[in-house]
């Protein structure tokens, strides 16, 4: 058992700060379960979200000392004992209250993705995929959208303005997982430079470094993007896809 | 207000935002939280990288000292001039000692090839667009400037091409292997070539292995050789290429720091061994 002393935002609309409360922390507690027993014990009426505590469901994102995390997925022993542990809400976003932030703005951005559109079935009428097709977009699967990717990135982070301009990374593996769908028919590359604002995103990684489900956003999805956006630009591409037939339609 | 903001967020699609219930941000004045060293890596990136620069363009200028028999520093590789130190590619060149700037040394007309390489390079952006630019100097660390456009304007834009690069250096690649045969050839003392191994022809190929290294687990290399393909199952030797590239690509910034220094310690070496500063020991 230790004591810790945890710092957490507290407020509503424009109003907040940081409050502090002494907790102890049994073995094996996550900063959720502390967060739980603040509520318990000392302020019942602080706002959190969460759902399945097991790192599934992405209600629980938040940032404690400063780094955007799943709050039931942050271990309480890998701080140091008697440390001071801040809480906050995953600030990119607009506060509702204490440590939850209202994430709309990633349901608009998901409905612009332009949707799957399926090639005609095979002439049995039956639909075929190899494993090997489904890799790629599967690593996409994995996604919780727990938003910390989106939260984390400068570009809407530390840039207000830009918010109507980018998607964020969240949706950059959402049109690459659909671009690289071994069935789809639409090329997203024009979409994701225009609508997605790819251009914006300078590929500095730190979607990729707090990613509770390890995606490679950056290197798996976001790169692979901009070099098939590169690909409409390359004489190269262009002379092969001359003889070999063009890529998609353009969503 | 909240509409307002909808409609600003909605897309050009005119869809807006339903059930957004607040619009403000959490008020948090500190620009970061953080409580770790994150300002050491990069600090590291500007001096390791920094350094380099220096070291190069120091390099470069000097136009001497780059050829030890039969070792030739990657800084001044292909021979581009009749003035070359060494011969192997000099016969039958132009004379680019070139008047225009007296300084100016072939390593110049050899630099921008590999050095646009690195700049554009996606592992090496992220480097200095961090450490550098300070956009953002860490992760959750507030950006520096105010204003941003990331990649969607010129000079940046530019990036893109970074494909056009890599094929360029593939071309480096082939000519420093070559170079790299040719540290097996010592001149012999009654004239001609006899075959040996000296530390020198070790530190070339190691020198242009983790060059290879560097170059081949490119993410434009991945894409070429078979990232754009959608259908893996219809183009299974495309597949097969990429899954290699991949597994390459994984090490591509361990490859971007090694090879970095090592090429960096192979222009030095010679460059030693050039001023009989030190001894190349002969192994064979
Ligand atoms: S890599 Fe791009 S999308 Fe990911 S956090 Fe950085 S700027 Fe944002
Ligand atoms: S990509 Fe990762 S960080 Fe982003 S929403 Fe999905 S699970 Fe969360
Ligand atoms: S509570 Fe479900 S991810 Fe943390
Ligand atoms: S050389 Fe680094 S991505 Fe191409």
């Amino acid at each position: 058992m230790q004591t810790f002393t945890m710092q957490v935002f507290r407020g509503q609309g424009r109003q907040g700060d940081f409050r502090e409360y002494k907790v102890i922390a049994d073995e094996g507690m996550v900063v959720l379960d502390v967060i739980h027993r603040i509520q318990a014990t000392q302020a019942p009426d602080l706002a959190c979200r969460w759902n399945c505590k097991a790192g599934k469901c992405g209600s629980c994102s938040a940032e404690v000392n400063g780094k955007p995390r799943l709050m039931c997925m942050t271990r309480m022993d890998t701080f140091p004992p008697g440390e001071t542990i801040s809480v906050a809400p995953i600030r990119t976003f607009p506060l509702i209250r204490d440590l939850v932030t209202d994430v709309s703005y990633n349901y608009v951005k998901a409905k612009q993705v332009p949707p799957l559109r399926l090639k005609p079935p095979d002439p049995d009428g039956k639909y075929r995929m190899m494993q090997e097709d489904v890799d790629r977009p599967q690593e996409f699967h994995k996604c919780i959208e727990c938003f910390l990717c989106q939260d984390v990135c400068h570009v809407i982070r530390d840039h207000e303005e830009l918010k109507p301009a980018f998607s964020g990374p969240r949706f950059f593996i959402k049109a690459a997982g659909l671009d690289m769908h071994p069935l789809d028919t639409q090329d997203r590359t024009e979409w994701i430079r225009s609508q997605g604002g790819i251009g914006l995103c300078n590929i500095t990684k730190c979607c990729t470094e707090v990613c509770p489900e390890h995606i490679h956003i950056t290197d798996n999805g976001i790169i692979p993007m901009k070099e098939r956006m590169a690909d409409n630009f390359d004489p190269v591409v262009w002379l092969l896809r001359k003889f070999r037939g063009g890529r998609k339609e353009p969503a | 207000m909240i509409e307002r903001l909808g409609r600003i967020l909605g897309n050009q699609r005119g869809q807006i935002v339903t059930g957004q219930v607040a619009t403000v941000r959490p008020p948090i004045a500190t620009p970061h939280l953080r409580k770790d060293a994150w300002w050491a890596l990069p600090v590291t990136v500007v001096i390791v990288l920094g350094s380099f620069i220096v070291y190069s363009t120091w390099a470069a200028l000097q136009n001497a000292y780059y050829w030890a028999p039969p070792y030739l520093s990657p800084f001044y590789s292909p021979c581009l001039s009749a003035k070359c130190l060494h011969v192997t590619f000099g016969y039958g060149l132009p004379d680019l000692s070139l008047p225009i700037i007296g300084i100016l040394s072939p390593a110049f007309l050899i630099l921008w090839g590999p050095g646009l390489f690195r700049l554009t390079c996606y592992y090496y952006r992220k480097a200095y667009y961090r450490s550098f630019w300070l956009a953002p100097p860490a992760c959750a660390v507030r950006d520096v400037k105010k204003g941003y456009t990331g990649e969607t304007r010129f000079p940046l834009i530019v990036q893109n091409f970074h494909r056009y690069t890599w094929y360029v250096a593939v071309i480096f690649i082939v000519l420093l292997t070559w170079d790299a045969i040719l540290a097996f050839r010592f001149p012999a003392p009654g004239g001609g070539v006899k075959f040996g191994i000296g530390v020198g022809t070790i530190v070339m190929w190691i020198n242009v292995i983790l060059l290879a290294g560097y170059t081949f687990s490119c993410h434009s290399c991945r894409h070429v050789c078979g990232g754009h393909v959608d259908v893996f199952s219809r183009a299974k030797a495309r597949y097969g290429v990429w899954h290699f590239f991949t597994r390459l690509n994984e090490r591509h910034p361990v490859f971007a720091w090694l090879s970095l220094f090592s090429v960096g310690l192979t222009d030095l070496y010679i460059r030693l061994v050039a001023m009989g500063i030190i001894r190349d020991l002969r192994i064979l």
